[in-house]
């Protein structure tokens, strides 16, 4: 039997076990919206999965129930005992179909007409009591318990004719079927109609009715099960026992600790030369090795367990753009780590879509280039030295360079000079920078310029990496390598203040010995490197250790890369690299934000395992950087909560002024001879183009001749900007927290700074002096941020809408649920607006707008649906709970676009 | 160390009303943990700082190939810190939240079986610190064990003691 129809036929199996029960409860609570919701989750499942593996009969029959759940959750019908009734055949039909699959591998034949019609006229709102329970008093189930038993009791009374004629009828069938199909058919009234009548007077009443549909179903299934009876064989579930997770990841730990003390013995061993022990050791070392690979194997799984979805996607797909896209999978056995496959199930699915949105092109396109019409996807996974090669390919229109190019230099990514010194691959490559989208059309499916670098970071995350291969009309294939397993990782063994430090390989991009090439800034070290001014972080200094005096000319540099920013960890001294069993540290030390756990090394020590993410975070190195400068303004206001470095500086009278070091390119000292004039405005010869100059202050002249110049210079695109100061006063390390938005041009506002009023400037004012819009349309500097909730459950498509309305000027808090969404109301926090989705586990969208609407301090926020239903019942329904908006899921323009509107004063009401 | 321990077990086993407690020292004064939570005894070990931790907190050590954080009695109780030329501390490894701990004291005694009636509460006067990790104190010790013939036994409260931060 095929492997996924196994894996359902057990899961189903589980949760259908569970549902009787919640039905029965459901019958007895018919308000309980969690019973509803959970019972309507099951039988949607079970319609989703039915969908991709071809089970039709199945879909159609849960398709059917969950219509009717679906009225019945969103209350638009009340719940009746005989509702609920429909609602136990439905789930017997259900297993009747899984048992005939079971039995043969494939879903028995068999009409389920009736069942679906009678679903179907009570989704329409037909009194179903009038077919299935005659008595004339049907009242709605608003008096609870009682009214219902009592007007099940006839029903049961009822039952003995209703189950007669069933069983008169299944037993011809049984005989004819006998004859035809000897092996097949016996089973299915032993399965289902049998024990039904069994059970019959102890239960309650409402699971009786049930036998009705399984004759229908058997008599129908006669005549086709002739013809399937021959490959009709009992096919055995496969051998396999669900084990707990937890149990695995016990055992995982004990072989790593394990593995720890074999190495320990082996160093021991070597160092006494005791024949003895060597060949017991040898054994034990062998078997130790084996155990461990045994284990590891326990917790892998098939890559295609992480395809299961795509086919369907694609399918969708093909049909939403027009296209004709053919899906080819390879390698799907593939195995690896389950944390990993998890972790990499969602950018997959994103990366498949994106290949058929703008990777193959249109039928009648393809036919122009002498293509077949149907366009190619495929993915492919192999090993390959520990770790896996996942290939995402379409044999479409490539990445077109030029397009990249300009769109590179546009948005400010990479100066002329920078693109023309790279190869085609490294321009493609621009597409993982946060924000570039090549599409030139805005889908409904992707390319709102929040696509690969999302991807990306969520490969990496997993310390994986990602690339690409690109031809142009040929088609684009993308490389992701992430290891088998995150339970080892690969460590640099560091030595900072005389302590012995691991860093994941993962963040290290390269080591450079310290040496001349560390300069300061007042206090804080920085470093050229190829020039460009990377922050250090002094390890033993960030972790108050001793500090060796010389440790900042002797020591190593640990080139690390966090996200897109870029920065250096200075160590004493770099070991080699070590294979590291991560462990998780102590609750007591979870506030130490600078550790992502502890290990054992080989020789017994216990080290700590350094969190460049927590460092970065710690020093401000992370907050802003190298790639973030284009955004300007806006970087002042994103980070404001969290600490970042500042260069403060002295530019005429007044205090001292600052500016995130983030938007700084470079710092130039200029001799005053390369200072010239242009139309009154100073501008300098700086790397074969003409740089202007912007004194800061009013009353700026040029420097004596043999003066020099203290210029800070921004950097964006092709273009770059000198602002003129007076002097590099120092680098710190602080929470920007503007004190007061005075209106004075080119400045944000004052700040305290190192224990001083300090003036923080508007850099994109600045620039604008410099004669160019650098940076578009300004948005008003708000005195205050508009504070947004996006509550949402896919954390992947958290990650993409949380940045998206960060970079949009945002404040962004994100839940999970509305159960954690109400968490915050109860906490006190107000929004301006709350985007939610209506689909989330706990509490779902419409749940969390009722509780909202219903009092307290969020009763008059802005609520915005994101839902990917836009037909009138839903966006009625969600009204209806209390949304004032739809917006269709993840347009993100279209949210921006309602977001602006709803915060406009009064726009609402 | 832990047979050693075992072998003592038997002369301890405590009656229906008694507690079997295990008596450290920590800066001369007395204390004492139930038996029953004491996972472990072990001598000198080899403790690697955790820069950034509380100070209480003295760093981690490999107990047979698990981390086990290990908390300095003196500084946790706000007692001076051990002498230069002092022996290295007993680790006690006890078990808080699912996770091991080593609470470090100067010596390990011996096992008592105390009758719970024995046990005051914390005299108020009791400093505040002291007055939170502390769960009353036994008087009428055995003669002959502790330190000076009339001490007193300052029971600590396990999980108490490892609240930290």
């Amino acid at each position: 039997m095929d492997d996924l129809i196994a894996d359902f036929l057990t899961e189903t199996g589980e949760g259908l076990a569970g549902l009787d029960a919640a039905l029965l409860r459901l019958e007895k609570h018919p308000d309980d919206p969690q019973t509803i919701g959970e019972i309507f989750r099951l039988i949607h499942t079970i319609k989703g999965t039915c969908g991709f593996l071809g089970l039709s009969r199945l879909e159609k029959v849960a398709h059917a129930g969950e219509n009717v759940l679906g009225r019945y959750r969103d209350g638009s019908l009340p719940v009746t005992s005989e509702g609920v009734s429909l609602i136990l055949r439905v789930v017997d039909r259900v297993r009747e179909i899984m048992g005939g699959l079971e039995a043969t591998g494939a879903e028995p034949a068999g009409d389920d007409s009736a069942i679906i019609a009678e679903l179907d006229a009570v989704f329409a709102g037909k009194a179903l009591a009038a077919e299935a329970a005659p008595e004339p008093a049907a009242p709605v189930a608003a008096e609870g318990g009682k009214a219902r038993r009592s007007r099940a009791k006839p029903a049961a009374a009822k039952l003995p004719e209703t189950m007669a004629e069933p069983l008169a009828q299944a037993q011809p069938v049984t005989k004819a079927t006998k004859t035809t199909a000897a092996k097949a058919s016996p089973a299915r009234p032993r399965r289902n109609a049998a024990p039904k009548v069994v059970e019959a007077p102890p239960a309650e009443a409402v699971a009786r009715p049930e036998p009705t549909p399984a004759p229908a179903a058997v008599a129908t299934a006669a005549a086709p099960d002739a013809a399937a009876a021959p490959a009709g064989e009992a096919v055995a579930v496969a051998q396999t026992l669900r084990v707990n997770v937890d149990v695995l990841e016990s055992l995982m730990t004990l072989v790593s600790e394990l593995v720890l003390t074999r190495n320990q013995l082996l160093q021991l061993s070597r160092a006494r030369e005791d024949s003895a022990l060597t060949g017991p050791l040898q054994r034990l070392s062998h078997i130790t090795s084996e155990l461990q690979e045994g284990v590891m194997k326990t917790r892998m799984q098939p890559i295609g367990n992480a395809w299961k979805g795509l086919p369907r996607l694609v399918r969708d797909l093909a049909r939403e753009l027009g296209k004709k896209i053919e899906l080819d999978m390879r390698g799907a056995e593939t195995e690896l780590d389950r944390q990993v496959l998890e972790m990499i199930r969602d950018p997959l699915t994103h990366m498949v879509r994106n290949s058929g949105d703008h990777g193959l092109e249109g039928p009648a396109e393809r036919r122009e280039a002498g293509k077949p019409e149907a366009g190619r996807i495929t993915l492919d996974a192999y090993h390959e030295g520990g770790h896996i090669i996942i290939e995402v390919g379409d044999d479409g229109r490539g990445l077109p360079v030029e397009k990249i190019r300009a769109k590179a230099l546009a948005q400010g990514l990479a100066t002329e000079q920078e693109l023309a010194g790279m190869g085609e691959r490294d321009i493609q490559r621009f597409i993982f920078r946060a924000g570039f989208s090549t599409a030139a059309a805005v889908t409904s499916v992707s390319g709102r310029g929040v696509g690969m670098d999302v991807v990306r970071t969520n490969v990496e995350k997993i310390g994986g990496t990602i690339d690409l291969r690109s031809r142009e009309g040929k088609g684009t294939t993308f490389l992701i390598k992430i290891p088998l397993t995150l339970a080892i990782v690969s460590a640099l063994i560091v030595e900072a203040g005389g302590e012995r430090f691991a860093i994941p390989q993962i963040g290290v991009v390269e080591l450079v010995r310290a040496g001349d090439g560390v300069t300061h800034i007042k206090d804080a070290p920085v470093l050229r490197l190829r020039d460009r001014l990377l922050p250090l972080v002094s390890l033993s200094r960030l972790l108050r250790l001793e500090d060796k005096p010389d440790a900042e000319h002797g020591g190593f540099v640990v080139v690390t890369q966090v996200g897109q920013n870029l920065f250096g960890i200075i160590v004493d001294r770099v070991f080699d690299t070590e294979e590291i069993v991560v462990k998780p540290v102590a609750p007591i030390l979870r506030h130490v934000t600078m550790f992502s756990g502890n290990t054992i090394l080989g020789d017994g020590s216990v080290i700590m395992i350094l969190d460049p993410n927590g460092i970065a975070r710690a020093t401000g190195v992370g907050a802003e950087g190298v790639q973030e400068d284009r955004r300007g303004a806006a970087v002042t206001s994103t980070s404001s909560t969290e600490k970042m470095s500042l260069l403060l500086f002295r530019a005429g009278s007044g205090g001292p002024r600052a500016v995130p070091l983030g938007l700084v390119a470079r710092l130039e000292d200029l001799p005053a001879e390369r200072i010239e004039m242009s139309h009154g405005q100073p501008v300098v010869q700086y790397r074969g183009a003409l740089m202007p100059l912007v004194p800061i202050s009013d009353g700026w002249v040029p420097p004596e001749p043999g003066g020099r110049q203290a210029v800070l210079v921004f950097n964006d695109g092709g273009r770059a900007m000198g602002l003129a100061v007076d002097e590099i006063l120092d680098v710190v390390e602080e929470t920007l927290k503007i004190e007061s938005g005075q209106e004075r041009s080119g400045y944000l506002g004052t700040a305290v700074i190192a224990g001083r009023a300090t003036e923080v400037i508007d850099c994109a004012w600045w620039l604008r002096q410099a004669g160019e819009d650098w940076f578009g349309p300004q948005r008003p500097a708000d005195a205050r941020r508009t504070r947004l909730l996006v509550v949402e459950d896919s954390a992947f498509f958290r990650n993409m809408l949380v940045p998206a309305l960060g970079a949009a000027g945002f404040e962004v808090v994100a839940a999970a649920s509305g159960t954690q969404a109400l968490k915050l109301r109860e906490a006190g926090e107000c929004f301006d607006a709350i985007v939610s989705d209506i689909e989330m586990p706990e509490l779902d969208g419409l749940g969390l707008a009722r509780a909202a609407r219903d009092g307290g301090p969020w009763h008059d926020t802005p609520l915005i649906a994101l839902t990917s239903h836009t037909d009138d019942a839903a966006v009625r329904r969600s009204r209806d709970a209390g949304f004032d908006r739809h917006v269709p899921k993840f347009d993100r323009d279209a949210l921006l676009d309602v977001l602006r509107g709803c915060l406009t004063p009064n726009a609402l009401h | 160390m832990e047979a050693a321990l075992a072998s003592r077990r038997p002369a301890a086993v405590p009656a229906s009303s008694e507690t079997a407690i295990l008596t450290l020292t920590v800066a001369g004064q007395l204390c004492g943990v139930p038996v029953l939570g004491v996972r472990d005894i072990l001598g000198s070990q080899a403790i690697t700082p955790i820069p950034l931790a509380p100070p209480e907190v003295a760093g981690g050590l490999n107990l047979r190939g698990r981390i086990v954080t290990a908390v300095d009695l003196r500084r946790r109780l706000g007692l001076p810190p051990r002498e230069p030329g002092a022996g290295a501390p007993m680790s006690v490894v006890v078990e808080g939240g699912g996770e091991l701990y080593a609470l470090l004291a100067d010596s390990v005694g011996d096992v008592l079986a105390l009758p719970e009636s024995s046990l005051a509460p914390n005299p108020p006067t009791l400093d505040p610190l002291w007055r939170d990790v502390c769960a009353g104190v036994h008087q009428d010790l055995p003669g002959g064990s502790g330190e000076g013939s009339p001490s007193l036994l300052i029971m600590l409260d396990v999980e108490r003691i490892l609240d930290i931060g």
